[in-house]
């Protein structure tokens, strides 16, 4: 299947865009994520962003933003890959406003700053929480892993 | 003696001696296990079960405890129906200190005894509400039946019946 257009013109736009794996998942490097989605949203309709999401692949952390156009009835998948250390990001807040609380959650479990977020505190753990706790290598006092059956 | 003679019938059962403080230990134990307001402490889907011991097929009003109250100064029985998690757990404190005595606790749930489904790779759940409050009554199961929960409520009365102005 041929690509879809705002696909083809992603690539056309940034450069450095590589595409993942056959769902159509584009990589893009960070410093391009916050103009990549803007440019979707005022060209394409991307206007609802369905999830946003953060991961570990324990040699670096990724951030994932699942886009749909309602005038397009298309979806378009977005990652972003970042250090382990002190990972850094564009907040796309001021794109959607959908992005405060997931952000925020991103935030709190996988540690991910978001630079120009309004509020950027914990969402879901306690304020006086220490550390990130969806990261794989987390641990705390009375952390008990899974025992092998 | 005048009020003795205008006790309840029962009390003259009881053993001589001490026939006064037995009797005001029985008049008030009585009306304690006889009118047990839970608090609506529905945490997560132990919360259903409870809803449906209180609703008309188990109706736990028949022991007194069904007037589940959204305020801790009107309760006397804390149900914790639930997962209680680390943030909750402070906000589960407060709430216990704000009932007034005499009060009780009933840990309903593996998850209130023990943490239960989240005992391990969990990074904040609570193991065990007995960590935050003293629990009378431990519930197993997950959730309990309704039936469980009344057989805990009969157990916390029996154990009601027991206590004494005596020590304290």
């Amino acid at each position: 299947m041929a690509d879809p257009d705002w696909v083809l013109a992603l690539k056309n736009k940034f450069s450095d865009t590589v595409e993942e794996v056959s769902i159509g998942c584009l990589v893009l490097p960070k410093e391009d994520i916050f103009r990549a989605i803007n440019f979707l949203k005022r060209e394409y309709g991307f206007d609802y962003l369905m999830n946003l999401a953060a991961l570990d692949y324990k040699d670096r952390l990724a951030v994932v933003y699942n886009l749909y156009s309602f005038r397009l009835k298309g979806k378009l998948c977005l990652k972003v890959f970042l250090p382990r250390d002190n990972p850094a990001l564009e907040s796309i807040t001021g794109i959607y406003a959908a992005a405060n609380w997931q952000e925020r959650e991103a935030f709190d479990l996988m540690g991910i700053n978001f630079t120009g977020h309004p509020d950027l505190r914990r969402i879901l753990l306690p304020d006086d929480y220490a550390g990130y706790p969806l990261r794989k290598d987390y641990t705390k006092e009375g952390f008990l892993p899974m025992p092998a059956v | 003696m005048a009020l003795i003679n205008k006790l309840p019938i029962i009390t003259e059962k009881l053993p001589g001696g001490q026939i006064i403080l037995a009797s005001v230990d029985f008049i008030l134990n009585w009306s304690k296990e006889s009118s047990l307001w839970p608090m609506s402490f529905g945490l997560a889907c132990c919360a259903i079960e409870m809803m449906a011991a209180g609703a008309a097929r188990y109706d736990m009003d028949r022991f007194g405890a069904g007037v589940f109250r959204a305020s801790p100064r009107q309760c006397d029985l804390m149900i914790v129906a639930g997962t209680v998690n680390e943030k909750m757990s402070k906000r589960l404190r407060l709430l216990y200190d704000q009932m007034p005595e005499p009060k009780y606790v009933m840990a309903m749930g593996s998850c209130a005894i023990s943490g239960g489904p989240y005992y391990y790779d969990s990074y904040n759940v609570v193991k065990g509400v007995d960590l935050i409050v003293p629990v009378d009554v431990h519930i197993p199961g997950c959730p309990p039946r309704p039936e469980a929960l009344l057989f805990g409520l009969m157990q916390l009365q029996k154990k009601i019946k027991k206590e004494s102005i005596k020590n304290g």
